[in-house]
């Protein structure tokens, strides 16, 4: 977690994503490293160009399924072998084909829940939040790359300057940010 | 930057050379402006209808399910044939978001958001139907199964039957909005995030909380993806599942019309073809009305048609499957009940069948209004000029609907009337109050789809930005005009794109 306190972040903004995806793939061969890519819509290879590590979303997603899975299975076969034996003419009162429906609803519903909440909290989203918005076009047609000033010597943003203006960047400016979670780290 | 190669067979799903600022403004003019009359106009009369309904509901609360036409024959009647309507309309949306996500259908892009939307709302007017036919619903918290003190002495608790499928779809109703209510939100909170970037005063305020702070850093992006893959993987075996559910509700019974193996897929088709003509009849509209023709294009309608005269091929296929298999079967009774039960009409049918005047089947024009409706009317879509037809397309629409009403209508009441003694058979006919509840829920359906349609971004902003520059028209490549030249660009242009490449160079070749 980066402190609260006023960051200075260098912002270059791109109009096109693949002009973004090139000047990332120079900046990182130029042995500069982006604090973060914003883009209004997932740019696909971004992430990878970024370094950014993959995401572990779908191995808790299995996680909570498989919670899912077993509580419904054990509970029910719990309730109708231990707490409540109801005799339906001499049958059986385990009877798990019939635990099948419920079990896969609720093995759905407990990952899909799980999914979308840890999607939530790790993806820093939540309705608490006063939004700080670096460039409100990042949403509708800009892409911007941020480098967080104080990680970098005084020369190397200067390059960084240069190298946003050599690979397409429309607008550089300097925003001052009061708290930004780098979610890359 | 190099050329984006799209394939040449293919129709751009854009159309109108956008630019991604114009497709934001395109999309979020619609929350910005006052509506126009015609949507004061369109609100009124369906919350009308919505109060009507409740009022409705209120009554049968108050008095009992007596003020239904129900008898003790026909125990079920409208509620649940308005009750599987309702969530086989449902399910078209998650079609489309999730299996269509799964087969990286692109047009899916243009519809999804509206279709999302339209299958929440099913679900909650299906919802409404269980809930008030339980006569006593204050007794309803019975169905969730939670430790409680209601079994008598020692520790016991009462649970449900958890053999039932009854039950089970209470899970499966309940999953369903839960998991279509996540998916659809999270892919809102990017489209929220642009208008709240571009509102001010109250209603940045508003988008702000709703956008939940999203900023479109990399990380969200890869999760947003991650997330989104997921959830169509598991929503597509929901989706399935879900109407499979309902159908066992019919067929896990021994009544004669009911307990038939088919009915999962039967069910699971036809609830496909009638939410795709919800789709269609709220699509033709809405891209009418709020300009959006850009978006929603006549190749968009198309799609949605083949996937109509696929799955109402099913649904005829079904339906002269039930029909051989009770000829085929060697059983009167299973027989009877489909051949003087629902297809003996009085002019042609019955007197083939040897029936005497007056002895055809009370239901006969039912059934024959689902076979007109369902089975007949989408094989109109194997004409392209048809399927391109937006006037065709709006009226088949709702034929298919009034059909799919007809279909569950035909298997609930026409097998329940005529049971296994003769003097308790009966006629069945909705009474008032019957009627404005399902006149209610079409007007909540309607109500809440006309205040989606007013704040909510109708289409999913990123994800059609996402596919402008392979489905965009100004980037469609014009195939015939290729030449060596312009494959040489695209090669040195973009890698990632060279297999689509070397498949058109063969081609070409």
């Amino acid at each position: 977690m980066d402190t609260v306190n006023n960051k200075t972040f260098l912002v270059g903004l791109y109009d096109d994503e693949e002009t973004l995806l090139h000047a990332v793939k120079r900046i990182k061969t130029a042995g500069i490293n982006i604090s973060d890519a914003l883009t209004p819509f997932p740019v696909h290879g971004l992430d990878e160009a970024m370094g950014v590590p993959e995401t572990r979303l779908h191995t808790a997603g299995f996680v909570f399924g498989m919670t899912g899975f077993l509580f419904a299975i054990l509970s029910m076969i719990a309730i109708t072998t231990i707490d409540w034996k109801i005799n339906y003419g001499g049958k059986p009162n385990l009877s798990l084909p019939s635990y099948i429906p419920i079990t896969f609803e609720l093995t759905v519903l407990f990952a899909s829940v799980g999914m979308v909440i840890t999607y939530f909290i790790r993806n820093g989203l939540s309705v608490f939040n006063s939004t700080e918005v670096i460039d409100e076009r990042i949403t509708d047609d800009r892409f911007a790359l941020i480098f967080d000033a104080e990680e970098y010597k005084e020369s190397t943003l200067e390059d960084i300057d240069h190298l946003l203006q050599d690979t397409g960047a429309v607008e550089i400016k300097v925003k001052e940010m009061k708290k930004y979670k780098n979610l890359n780290k | 930057m190099g050329h984006n190669y799209s394939s040449p067979l293919r129709e751009p799903l854009i159309t109108g050379k956008k630019s991604y600022s114009d497709i934001t403004d395109d999309i979020c003019k619609s929350t910005e402006s006052a509506p126009p009359p015609l949507w004061w106009v369109a609100i009124s009369i369906s919350a009308t209808l919505a109060i009507i309904g409740l009022l409705a509901i209120a009554w049968t609360i108050w008095q009992g399910i007596g003020v239904w036409g129900l008898n003790r024959t026909v125990g079920w009647a409208w509620d649940i044939t308005n009750f599987v309507w309702w969530v086989g309309i449902g399910h078209a949306g998650t079609l489309i978001s999730a299996i269509l996500l799964l087969f990286r259908q692109k047009w899916r892009t243009g519809v999804n958001r509206a279709a999302e939307a339209m299958t929440i709302f099913a679900v909650v007017c299906a919802a409404v139907f269980p809930g008030i036919h339980m006569g006593r619903i204050w007794y309803s918290f019975f169905i969730f199964p939670y430790p409680n003190t209601r079994g008598g002495e020692g520790l016991s608790s009462l649970w449900p039957n958890f053999n039932s499928p009854l039950l089970w779809d209470v899970f499966a109703i309940s999953t369903y909005l839960t998991v279509s209510l996540l998916f659809w939100y999270s892919g809102l909170v990017p489209d929220f995030a642009t208008i709240r970037d571009r509102a001010t005063g109250i209603r940045k305020k508003i988008y702000n909380v709703l956008a939940f702070g999203w900023q479109g850093k990399a990380k969200q992006w890869q999760r947003f993806e991650s997330l989104s893959l997921v959830l169509a993987g598991l929503a597509t075996p929901l989706v399935l599942s879900v109407h499979t559910i309902v159908s066992f509700d019919f067929a896990t019974s021994v009544i004669p019309g009911w307990h038939t193996t088919i009915f999962p897929p039967y069910f699971v088709a036809g609830a496909i073809f009638s939410g795709f003509a919800m789709v269609l009849t709220l699509m033709i509209i809405t891209r009418k009305v709020l300009n959006l023709e850009d978006y929603i294009t006549i190749g968009h309608i198309e799609s949605m048609n083949k996937v109509i005269v696929l799955t109402g091929s099913i649904v005829g296929v079904a339906y002269i499957t039930e029909l051989f298999v009770a000829w085929y079967s060697g059983n009167p009774y299973e027989q009877w009940v489909f051949f003087r039960n629902r297809i003996a009409d009085p002019y042609l049918f019955g007197p083939m069948l040897g029936l005497e005047e007056g002895d055809h089947a009370p239901y006969w024009w039912a059934y024959w209004m689902m076979m007109t409706c369902n089975v007949i009317s989408p094989q109109f879509f194997w004409f392209k000029k048809l399927r391109r037809s937006i006037v065709f397309t709006f009226i088949l629409s709702i034929f298919i609907n009034i059909g799919m009403w007809f279909e569950r209508f035909v298997i609930i009441v026409t097998s329940l009337h005529r049971d296994f003694i003769p003097s308790a058979w009966t006629y069945y006919s909705p009474t008032i109050v019957e009627v404005l509840i399902y006149t209610g829920t079409l007007g909540i359906f309607f109500t809440l789809f006309l205040l989606f349609a007013r704040t909510f971004p109708v289409i999913a902003i990123a994800e059609v930005k996402s596919i402008l520059k392979t489905s965009g028209d100004q980037y469609v490549t014009d195939f015939e005009k290729a030449d060596d030249k312009f494959f040489e660009e695209v090669e040195s242009g973009a890698g990632e794109l060279a297999g689509g490449l070397a498949g058109a160079k063969s081609y070409k070749k």
